[in-house]
C-alpha cells in the first residue's frame, strides 16, 4: 500500500478549486496561456476506457492517455481565484470554485516559515459597513425648499490647505473701506472634495497610472471637475514632473523617500506648482507598516524613476529621524513648504489610529500654521502588497475616528483649520457618492479613494478573497504589475473613460444629495442631516437613531 | 415661515405702527407671539440715552435677584417705567407677573473707563442675570443696553397689543427705529428667547426662513464670544455672524454677506478681491447659511439692512416715503402703514444685493 501524504499541501486546503470538465474543454489552451499564477497547466490523464466492436458483445479495454487541464498543488503557484481562466474560455469549460473549507494560510506559513503576504483589503468584513446604517434623514420640505440638481448651482469645492482663523488673517481696511492683505497667508486650494488616493507608480503598473493621470487632467480640463490625484510613494515621471499636468498631482513623499531625487532634480524645470505635497506618515491596509514593494514589480522604468536597483523596496516603517509631532512640524513640513516658497499646501497623511486625535489636535495647535490638511486612512483602505496579519487584524475603522478628530477641532473651535480628508473603503459598496456625503456631514472636508479606481479599470478582486495577488506582480488584468505582457492587458484609454464617466455620475449623485437637504456647498460637520438605524453607530458618531 | 418687519423712522413712530405691519401679513399665521425692539427711543426714555436699560419679563423675585446683581456691581437704578397692562378675560396671552424697563447708571469705577470696557460690562451684567433666572426659573432678560428696549410676549398678537395697550397710540412710549416678529419659533419649542428681533450689544438681527447649517454655525459661533449663547432659534446665529464680522473682525459690513453667502468660486477667480473672498470663505465655511432666509438688521449706529440668501428663495421689499423706511416680508404690510408712498420706489433685492438704510434715511444698494 502507497503512503498517504496527508501533511502535504493537497487540493482541498486550497481557497480555489478549479472546476474542469473535459468533455466540453476543446483543448484550446487559452486558459493556461492567460493565467498569470501558473495555477493550472496542460498535463496528461490515463483513462481506462471498455469498448465493444463486433456485433456480438466482445468488450475490450483500452488505457488512453488524454490531455487534460490541472490546477496547481502548490504554496506559489495556487489558484487566486482570479475567474481569468472562465473569461478566456470559449466553451465555459472551467472556473475557479470558493472552497470554504480551506486551510491555506496555516499550510502557507507551515510549510515556507514566512507570513503570508497578499494584496490589501480586509476580508474579515462580518457585519455590514458602517456608513450603510447612516441614511441622509433630514430632507428639506416646506420651510426650506430643497433644491433642484439640475437647475440649481452648487459649490463642491474643499478646501486643501492652512486655513487661518479670520482674526489671524492679516487684514486691513483701506481708505475705500475694502480689506486688503498685509501678509502672504499660506496656500489653500480649493479642490474637488473626492481626491484620487495615494497608489505608487510602482504598485500600479504605468499603463494604470497613467490612464488615472490621464482621467485626472481629462476631468479637470474637459468636464469641469478639480480633482487632484495623489502620485503616492515612488516618484513621478520627470515628463509629466515638466509638464502642465503637475498642477493636478499631489505629491507624496514617505518614510522610503522614493523617487524624490528625481522631484527636487526636476523642480526648476517645473512649468507648475504641484496641487499639493502629502506627507505619509502611515496607511490604512497596513498601519505600523512600510510600503512594500517586491523586486519583481521594480521594472526598469520604475528602477528609473526611483533611482534604486531591482530589489525589494521596503519602505521603513517610521520616517527615520522623526520623534515627535513638533520635531515634524519644523523639519517636514517647513522643508516642504519652503522647497516650494510656500506656494503649495503641504499635508500629512496618517493611520486611522488611537493616536490619530492626538495628532491632530496637535497639530491645530501648531503656531507656524503650515500643515495644510489631515488625511486619515482607515482599515479598509490599502492596494498593494502587506502581510495578510496587518490587513486583517490591524488598524481602525474610518468613519468614527473621522468623527473623533472632527469633533476634537470643534472643541477647540478650529473646525476647518486644518481641513479633514478621510478615506478607507470609500465607494466600497460601489457609491463613492453616497459616502463621500455622509463622510462630509460627519466632519470631513473631503475623501480620497484608492480601491475603487482599480475596480473601474478592471480589478477582479474582491472583498471575500478573491484574487488578493496585488503582492504578486502577477495581476491578471494588467493593473498591479510591471510584467510587460500582463500590462498588455490594460485599455489605457478605456480606463481612463471609464474612470472619468464614473465621477461624471458621482458629480451629479452628489448634488442629489445636496439638493435635498438644501445645501449649494458642502454640508461639513452637518450632523443633523443624518441618521442611523443603528443605535450604537447613533450613539457613537452623535447622530439621529430612527427605526 | 416668520414674518418679519423694521421700521426707520424720522419721527418717533409707537410699537402701534409695528403691530399694524405684522397684523396685515398675519394670514396663515399660528399666532403664537409678538416681539419687538424699539431702538432710539424717545417718550418717557428719551432723556436717558446713553445709560443702559434692563428690558425683562419676570416675576417679583426675578426683579430682585436682577437688581441684587447690579447692585453689587456697582450700578444705581435712575428710572424706572413698566407698562400699564390691562388683563381681560379671553386674551389668548401668556403673560409674565413684571415687564421690567429699568435705566441704570453706570458704576462709578467705569466713569472714566473706555467704551469697549463698558461694553463688555453690560454683556457679563446681561449674562449673569440671565444663569440666575434661568437656573431658578424665574424670567427672562432680554438687553441691557442704552437706548434700546425689548418685549416679547407669548400669544395672540393682537391680544398682546391690547393687553400692553399698545394699539393706542401715546407719547411716552415711542423710538425711531422698531423691529417686530408676529410669530414665536416654529423650528423648535417656544420659549420667549427664541422669539426674534435678537439683539446684542447694538445689533439687531430678524430673519424669516430655516437656517439649515444652523448646527454648523452653531458649533462654530459657541467659541467664539462669551456672548453667543441661547441658540434657541437657528436664526440667531445670523445675529451673532453680524456681531462677529462686524464688531469683533472690525470688517466693513458689506463682508457679512460675504461671509453668509460667499460667492462661487468660479465667480472669485474672476475678481480683483478674489483672493480676499476666497480667505474670508475659507475661514470662515461654518457661518455660511444655506437654505432659505432674509435677514434683517440694525446696526449700533442706527443703520438698517437687509439682504437673503444666495437663491433668493424668501421675500423681501423694502418701501419708504420722505420720513419712514420700512423693510418686511410682504407687501401688504407696507401699505397698510405707507398707503400714500410711491410703491413703484419700493425695491425687492435680489439674491446678492444689500439694502442699506443710513441715519438720513438714503438707501445705498450694494452688489455682493
Amino acid at each position: 500500500m502507497a503512503t498517504v501524504k496527508v501533511n502535504q499541501l493537497a487540493k482541498d486546503d486550497l481557497f480555489w478549486q478549479i472546476d474542469y470538465k473535459h468533455d466540453r474543454c476543446t483543448l484550446c489552451g487559452k486558459c493556461v496561456a492567460s493565467c498569470p499564477f501558473q495555477a493550472i497547466e496542460a498535463k496528461v490523464e490515463k483513462r481506462r476506457k471498455v469498448v465493444s466492436e463486433d456485433i456480438t458483445p466482445n468488450p475490450k479495454v483500452y488505457f488512453q492517455t488524454i490531455p487534460v487541464i490541472k490546477q496547481v498543488i502548490s504554496e506559489y503557484n495556487f489558484c487566486r481565484g482570479c475567474g481569468i481562466c472562465e473569461k478566456v474560455c470559449p466553451n465555459d469549460a472551467i472556473k475557479p470554485v470558493r472552497n470554504s473549507d480551506h486551510r491555506f494560510q496555516a499550510k502557507y506559513r507551515a510549510t515556507v516559515a514566512d507570513p503570508f503576504k497578499r494584496g490589501g483589503r480586509s476580508n474579515l468584513e462580518t457585519d455590514g459597513r458602517t456608513l450603510d446604517k447612516i441614511k441622509v434623514g433630514r430632507i428639506s420640505q416646506m420651510t426650506d425648499p430643497s433644491l433642484d440638481a439640475q437647475r440649481h448651482t452648487f459649490d463642491m469645492r474643499a478646501p486643501f490647505g492652512r486655513v487661518l482663523a479670520p482674526d489671524e488673517i492679516p487684514l486691513e481696511v483701506d481708505s475705500s473701506g475694502r480689506l486688503v492683505l498685509k501678509n502672504n497667508l499660506p496656500p489653500v486650494r480649493w479642490i474637488y472634495p473626492i481626491i484620487i488616493g495615494d497608489m505608487s507608480i510602482g504598485a500600479l503598473s504605468w499603463r494604470m497610472w497613467e490612464a488615472l493621470a490621464i482621467a485626472t487632467a481629462y476631468l479637470n480640463e474637459e468636464v469641469g471637475i478639480p480633482i487632484r490625484m495623489c502620485s503616492g510613494e515612488g516618484g513621478v515621471p520627470v515628463r509629466l514632473l515638466k509638464s502642465r499636468f503637475l498642477k493636478y498631482i499631489i505629491l507624496q513623499i514617505a518614510s522610503g523617500h522614493f523617487g524624490w531625487n528625481r522631484i527636487v532634480n526636476a523642480m526648476p524645470h517645473m512649468v507648475e506648482d504641484p496641487a499639493g505635497v502629502l506627507i505619509k506618515i502611515g496607511q490604512g491596509a497596513k498601519p505600523g507598516d512600510g510600503g512594500l514593494l517586491m523586486a519583481k514589480k521594480v521594472a526598469k522604468h520604475i528602477q528609473e524613476i526611483r533611482g534604486v536597483p531591482k530589489a525589494d523596496l521596503l519602505s521603513p516603517p517610521n520616517h527615520q529621524g522623526l520623534y515627535s509631532i513638533e520635531e515634524s512640524v519644523q523639519k517636514m513640513f517647513l522643508s516642504f513648504n519652503a522647497a516650494f516658497k510656500f506656494r503649495v499646501p503641504v499635508a500629512i497623511k496618517v493611520a486611522a489610529s488611537a493616536t490619530s486625535v492626538s495628532v491632530y489636535n496637535n497639530l491645530l495647535r501648531d503656531p507656524y500654521n503650515i500643515v495644510g490638511g489631515f488625511f486619515l486612512d482607515g482599515i479598509d483602505g490599502g492596494t498593494g502588497a502587506a502581510h495578510e496579519i496587518s490587513l486583517d487584524h490591524t488598524g481602525h475603522p474610518i468613519v468614527s475616528k473621522l468623527r473623533d478628530c472632527y469633533k476634537a477641532a470643534l472643541h477647540q473651535g478650529k473646525q476647518g483649520q486644518i481641513p479633514l480628508w478621510a478615506a478607507g473603503g470609500m465607494g466600497k459598496n460601489w457609491n463613492l457618492a453616497a459616502d463621500a456625503f455622509k463622510m462630509i456631514c460627519l466632519g470631513a472636508n473631503g475623501i480620497f479613494t484608492g480601491k475603487l479606481m482599480l475596480q473601474l479599470a478592471g480589478c477582479v478582486g474582491n472583498d471575500m478573497g478573491k484574487c488578493n495577488a496585488c503582492n504578486t506582480g502577477l495581476c491578471p488584468v494588467g493593473i498591479c504589475t510591471q510584467n510587460p505582457t500582463l500590462v498588455k492587458r490594460l485599455d489605457i484609454d478605456k480606463v481612463a473613460e471609464n474612470i472619468v464617466n464614473y465621477f461624471i455620475a458621482v458629480d451629479h449623485e452628489l448634488k442629489k444629495l445636496m439638493a435635498p437637504v438644501g445645501n449649494s456647498s458642502l454640508p461639513v460637520g452637518r450632523s443633523d442631516a443624518l441618521i442611523s438605524t443603528d443605535k450604537s453607530v447613533a450613539e457613537r458618531l452623535d447622530i439621529n437613531y430612527a427605526c | 415661515m416668520c414674518r418679519i418687519g423694521a421700521i426707520k423712522s424720522k419721527e418717533y413712530i409707537h410699537p402701534s405702527v409695528a403691530l399694524r405691519l405684522m397684523r396685515s401679513q398675519q394670514k396663515g399665521h399660528d399666532n403664537s407671539g409678538f416681539a419687538m425692539i424699539m431702538q432710539d427711543l424717545g417718550g418717557v426714555f428719551e432723556g436717558y440715552k446713553g445709560l443702559p436699560i434692563l428690558s425683562m419679563a419676570c416675576t417679583d423675585e426675578g426683579i430682585k435677584i436682577a437688581e441684587d446683581i447690579l447692585h453689587k456691581k456697582g450700578f444705581v437704578r435712575l428710572f424706572q417705567w413698566a407698562p400699564q397692562v390691562f388683563p381681560k378675560p379671553g386674551l389668548k396671552i401668556e403673560p409674565m407677573p413684571n415687564y421690567v424697563f429699568q435705566v441704570y447708571q453706570y458704576p462709578k469705577l467705569y466713569n472714566y473707563a473706555p467704551q469697549e470696557e463698558k461694553e463688555e460690562l453690560l454683556v457679563d451684567m446681561r449674562l449673569a442675570i440671565r444663569h440666575e433666572l434661568e437656573t431658578q426659573d424665574l424670567g427672562y432678560v432680554y438687553s441691557f443696553w442704552p437706548d434700546v428696549l425689548t418685549l416679547k410676549e407669548i400669544g395672540d398678537p393682537s391680544d398682546i397689543g391690547e393687553y400692553f395697550n399698545l394699539w393706542e397710540e401715546n407719547d411716552h412710549f415711542k423710538a425711531k427705529i422698531i423691529t417686530a416678529q408676529c410669530r414665536q419659533n416654529t423650528n423648535y419649542d417656544i420659549v420667549r428667547y427664541a422669539a426674534h428681533p435678537f439683539f446684542l450689544q447694538g445689533y439687531t438681527a430678524l430673519a424669516n426662513g430655516e437656517n439649515t447649517f444652523y448646527e454648523k454655525n452653531k458649533n462654530l459661533q459657541k467659541k467664539l464670544y462669551k456672548g453667543y449663547i441661547g441658540f434657541e432659534s437657528d436664526s440667531q446665529c445670523f445675529l451673532y455672524t453680524l456681531h462677529y464680522v462686524h464688531k469683533k473682525l472690525k470688517w466693513p459690513l458689506i463682508y457679512y454677506k460675504h461671509t453668509i453667502t460667499p460667492i462661487p468660486f468660479e465667480e472669485l477667480s474672476q475678481r480683483e478681491d478674489g483672493h480676499i473672498l476666497a480667505n474670508i470663505r475659507a475661514s470662515l465655511a461654518h457661518l455660511e447659511i444655506n437654505g432659505p432666509n432674509t435677514i434683517i438688521g440694525v446696526l449700533p449706529d442706527g443703520t438698517l439692512f437687509t439682504c437673503c440668501d444666495s437663491k433668493k428663495l424668501r421675500p423681501v421689499v423694502v418701501g419708504r416715503d420722505e420720513n419712514t423706511v420700512v423693510i418686511t416680508s410682504e407687501v401688504t404690510g407696507i401699505n397698510d402703514i405707507l398707503p400714500n408712498r410711491n410703491w413703484q420706489d419700493d425695491i425687492y433685492p435680489g439674491e446678492r444685493e444689500m439694502v442699506v438704510i443710513n441715519d438720513e434715511l438714503e438707501v445705498v444698494r450694494w452688489q455682493q
